[in-house]
């Protein structure tokens, strides 16, 4: 017997599963229309390749992956497809989304399937394809695509698959009665499984209130040989271990039955272990052995409001009206809905939201069986919420931090570990909604720093542009400094002894000259002259710095109006400015191996077409007006 | 049909707060019985006296914070608050020290701060030490033990207690009434062993004070009542107790006229089991976390001795207490627990 492990905190909630078990899983009739949202998973929504009129066969791919995080989407049944369009999609806000609707016709009719006769003949890489296009991602409640979770990179050694049968949420007892009936099928999901990740240990985790099972279970697996399949000396084996809310959490199930903690912000890869739920295994199972994709599901339908509490095994898609009509749904009683347990269930919008790939609960309460809350009384920091916290948090402070606002404070108290399982609001004598407070703040630290990013970018751009202007400054000083030199040498070489009076000469004659070449040049226009006159004073007078580069900027247009060829002269050396520099950003990239590289290369083009034209403009220009002339 | 749309979870435990202050109220009931018994009625009326102007001062509070008065009357921490300093309190403790204390628990220390949960004191120890600095003859003039009274002095029934409390009425012998409490007549000894000591003053029993020893014990159970409901950790009243307990061990020498009394004498008399378990545990003014807690504890066993044996009050919980308040947010600082993922074998 593998030792088994306990983890800080927890509660014992009340089970409320027997409702749901006294019955056999119910297939559910097929409903006129099932509604396929496009984002059943984590990750890209899928695309949809089908279009309003087609008809679909039962297991056609409707919707294909995007990206390498993302999972297709199949038709549950045969029908024609009716609506693509935004419908509301079970989400905690009640947001809508894309969804595929078809309207069933009832014939069931599959697509030609081509199950694989022996799949132990296949490769890794094989297997994980035929996951990934049967549309799996993890059935237990985030939605995960499977085949990323198995393609382990061959550097990371997975010894340990976890089956989590664990199902810890009162309610809920789709696993549980999935293991009741399906147990052949978990196996040999189990058996794939242990094909393409190779451990050395599978250990199937269970709670002790599913005892029943274990029997079943054990013998179901004792028909592979997992030591064949692996080529190691793998062996599976049945873990119980006491019953207490969330050790169904995936990082609860690792420290229960591994004693290793996964790392904060980490995978349970970095320990080797790779973990699954029993329903994914189901799913894999139907998949590789029976090429049937994942088109429907075990979902409890439970609560006092309902007179017939039982697990159904119903198409994604499906609403939930629909289901709740089969189990005999009392709407006057029924308070709120909520899709998954009384722990990390959401409460949804309406009734009309389908099944999908993650659901795994319906719970149709009562106001007895679930009461209202009541206003929340004040943080008396009895830490309770302290006591019965799996990640070992500080909830009281998180609160008191959270309520202030205090990021740095928040994140410095690990708000980051918090897994919303509920249990610190489940145990608060003051009703304070605690894991509210929770995700409220961690969508603030996320936002902060997503501003934090932008702000460093605006700061580096700034820098930029600041080091630029600096840059040119000093080539002006320099420029200046060695017409200084020159005008010494030239006085030098004239004879002069006095080197002062020479410069000054000099720069009386400079100015003299620059005098004569402005009064000759505007004299075409006085008011030119006036308003040049006027802005050069500002520019070098006024307080104002806006008022100083307004002049400066009218000072030079004025300027430029009096003689057009500097301002294509100046383009031209911004345009070299700028083709410089982004041939440095080019090679810089190649050196650097950026991924922007092209991006640089296409803005270095342009660039150098932006020079040629510049140079072509002044080229125009001085022939016109030698021309002219 | 309107779905109400709230956030997970939606399952809750039971019990509120006002349930954990009902529970804290019902354990004080075996201690303030050996009180009564032990002293006579003068506990009783001191805590209905602080319970009208405890519940009296915090709805004007509110009223003038513009709370809802009612709703935070029913989280029952005043009544709490009251029942606490009622006990802390000489028996037949006059009116106006009643309400005076009050005041500074319920306004100053509790209401000024934001009310429940925002005060960084414990609000029936600022109230006690505000009185015991203010008015200390009032209140070190501790009754004496019934069995320990002469059988001339008629003990004064519940309707002469409270017109003794509301001034109406005075003790029957103030000299004979009274006495020092053993504390007192410890701190105060400079000449006689503690067992000559013993022989000659009745108020020292064999375990601690005579009648405190029941007293302390009616507290005891009390308090483990509250510790089997879970309505607070171990850690902090048994990491006092013990430091208490290990001090005194350290410094009792036999019984010497220097000796400040055995192990038990300094566990059984006065208020270390009172404090222990129902004023060190105060959730809102200690540490958070139970490694903290534990610091916390330990650190008010400590100073309680230290000042019952080298300072100026005969008892020290009500100090100790606030100046561990003090080094609270310090000690939560130092001893956050390790979260999940971030132990050290797992980096």
């Amino acid at each position: 017997m593998n030792h088994i492990w306990d983890f800080h905190g927890g509660i014992h909630p009340l089970e409320n599963k027997t409702q749901s078990l006294s019955k056999a899983i119910v297939t559910a009739p097929i409903a006129p229309q099932l509604t396929l949202p496009l984002s059943q998973h984590i990750g890209a929504p899928a695309k949809a390749i089908v279009q309003v009129g087609d008809y679909v066969l039962k297991g056609q791919c409707i919707a294909e992956a995007v990206g390498p995080v993302s999972v297709p989407l199949h038709a549950p049944t045969s029908g024609t497809v009716i609506a693509i369009e935004q419908r509301t999609i079970p989400h905690a806000s009640g947001l809508e989304d894309n969804c595929i609707v078809i309207e069933t016709n009832g014939k069931d009719e599959w697509r030609a399937r081509n199950p694989i006769a022996d799949y132990t003949q296949l490769d890794k890489s094989m297997l994980i394809k035929i996951i990934s296009d049967a549309g799996i991602s993890g059935m237990g409640g985030a939605g995960f695509p499977t085949s990323i979770k198995l393609n382990t990179r061959d550097d990371t050694s997975i010894d340990t698959l976890i089956l989590n049968a664990t199902e810890c949420e009162p309610y809920i007892t789709a696993d549980h009665s999935l293991m009741r009936e399906y147990a052949d099928e978990i196996a040999s999901g189990v058996a794939i499984l242990a094909k393409i990740i190779k451990p050395t240990k599978i250990l199937f985790g269970i709670e002790d209130n599913k005892l029943d099972v274990v029997e079943g279970i054990s013998a179901a697996l004792a028909k592979h040989d997992f030591a064949v399949l692996t080529g190691l000396a793998t062996e599976a084996e049945v873990i119980t271990f006491p019953t207490k809310y969330p050790s169904g959490g995936e990082k609860q199930l690792i420290q229960i039955l591994t004693g290793k903690e996964v790392p904060s912000g980490g995978l349970p890869a970095q320990l080797g272990i790779v973990c699954q739920n029993i329903g994914t295994a189901v799913a894999i199972h139907n998949a590789v052995c029976l090429d049937e994709p994942l088109i429907s599901r075990i979902t409890t339908v439970t609560g006092d409001a309902v007179n017939q509490p039982c697990n159904y095994h119903t198409l994604l898609g499906t609403p939930v009206e629909f289901l709740l009509a089969q189990s005999d749904y009392q709407e006057n009683q029924s308070a709120r809905l909520i899709m998954g347990g009384p722990m990390m269930g959401f409460a949804l919008a309406n009734t009309a939201v389908p099944v999908i790939k993650t659901s795994n609960c319906i719970l149709a309460p009562t106001e007895q069986e679930l009461p209202t809350p009541p206003p929340a009384q004040a943080c008396i920091r009895c830490g309770m919420c302290a006591e019965a916290c799996p990640a070992s948090l500080l909830p009281q402070q998180l609160y008191w931090f959270a309520q202030g606002k205090e990021l740095d404070k928040l994140e410095e108290h690990n708000i980051a570990d918090c897994i919303e399982c509920g249990a610190c609001s489940y145990v608060c004598p003051s009703n304070i909604p605690l894991v509210q407070y929770y995700r409220a703040s961690k969508v603030d630290i996320k936002q902060r720093k997503v501003d934090h990013q932008n702000a460093e970018l605006a700061k580096e751009r700034f820098d930029a542009r600041q080091e630029r202007l600096q840059r040119l400054e000093d080539e002006k000083i320099a420029a200046r400094q060695a017409r200084q030199a020159a005008a010494k040498l030239a006085a030098e070489k004239r004879g002069k002894e006095d080197v002062k009076s020479a410069a000054v000469e000099a720069a009386v004659e400079r100015v003299k000259a620059k005098k004569a070449k402005g009064a000759q040049e505007s004299t075409g226009s006085p008011e030119t002259k006036e308003k040049e006159n006027q802005a050069n004073i500002i520019a070098t007078e006024s307080d104002d710095p806006i008022a100083r580069a307004v002049a400066k900027r009218a000072a030079q247009q004025a300027e430029d109006a009096a003689n057009p060829e500097n301002k294509l002269v100046r383009a031209v050396a911004s345009a070299e400015q700028r083709v410089s520099k982004s041939q440095t950003r080019v090679v810089d990239a190649e050196a650097n191996n950026d991924e922007n590289l092209a991006l640089f290369k296409q803005a270095a083009e342009k660039a150098e077409a932006k020079l040629t034209s510049a140079q072509q403009a002044l080229i125009d220009f001085r022939a016109q007006n030698s021309a002219q002339e | 049909m309107a779905l109400m749309r709230i956030t997970s979870p939606h399952a809750h435990n039971k019990q509120s707060t006002s349930d954990v202050m009902k529970l804290v109220l019902l354990a004080t009931l075996p201690g303030v019985l050996a009180l009564t018994v032990a002293f006579g009625w003068g506990t009783l009326i001191n805590i209905l006296l602080a319970s009208i102007f405890g519940l009296g001062l915090e709805a004007l509070a509110l009223a003038a914070r513009k709370r809802p008065i009612a709703f935070y009357l029913k989280d029952y921490s005043a009544l709490v608050t009251a029942v606490l300093l009622g006990i802390a309190l000489p028996p037949y403790s006059a009116w106006w020290i009643l309400l005076t204390g009050m005041f500074f628990s319920i306004i100053v220390a509790k209401q000024l701060y934001g009310g429940l949960g925002y005060n960084p004191f414990n609000p029936a120890m600022v109230g006690y030490v505000v009185l015991l600095i203010s008015f200390p003859i009032q209140m070190t003039t501790w009754a004496a033990p019934i069995e320990l009274l002469p059988a001339s002095i008629s003990i004064p029934n519940l309707w002469e207690s409270l017109l003794i409390a509301l001034g109406f009425m005075q003790f029957p012998s103030v000299d004979g009434f009274t006495m020092a409490t053993p504390l007192d007549l410890l701190r105060q000894n400079n000449a006689l062993m503690i067992d000559d000591l013993k022989q000659q003053y009745s108020q020292i029993g064999d375990w601690g004070g005579t009648g405190w020893e029941w007293v302390s014990l009616g507290f005891l159970a009390g308090g483990l009542f509250l510790l089997y409901r879970k309505i607070f950790t171990w850690h902090a009243p048994i990491s006092m107790l013990v430091a208490l307990g290990l001090m005194s061990a350290l410094f009792y020498d036999g019984g010497s006229s220097a000796s400040s009394g055995s192990p038990s004498f300094q566990l059984l008399t006065g208020a270390a089991i009172f404090g222990a378990f129902f004023i060190v545990t105060d959730p809102v003014s200690s540490a958070v976390s139970n490694k903290g807690r534990i610091i916390y504890g330990a650190g008010i066993g400590i100073l309680i001795f230290l000042i019952r044996k080298w300072g100026n009050y005969p008892d020290a919980v009500a100090f100790a207490v606030l100046l561990m308040n003090f080094a609270a947010p310090l000690i939560d600082h130092y001893t956050q627990p390790t979260t999940y993922g971030h132990s050290k074998k797992s980096k």
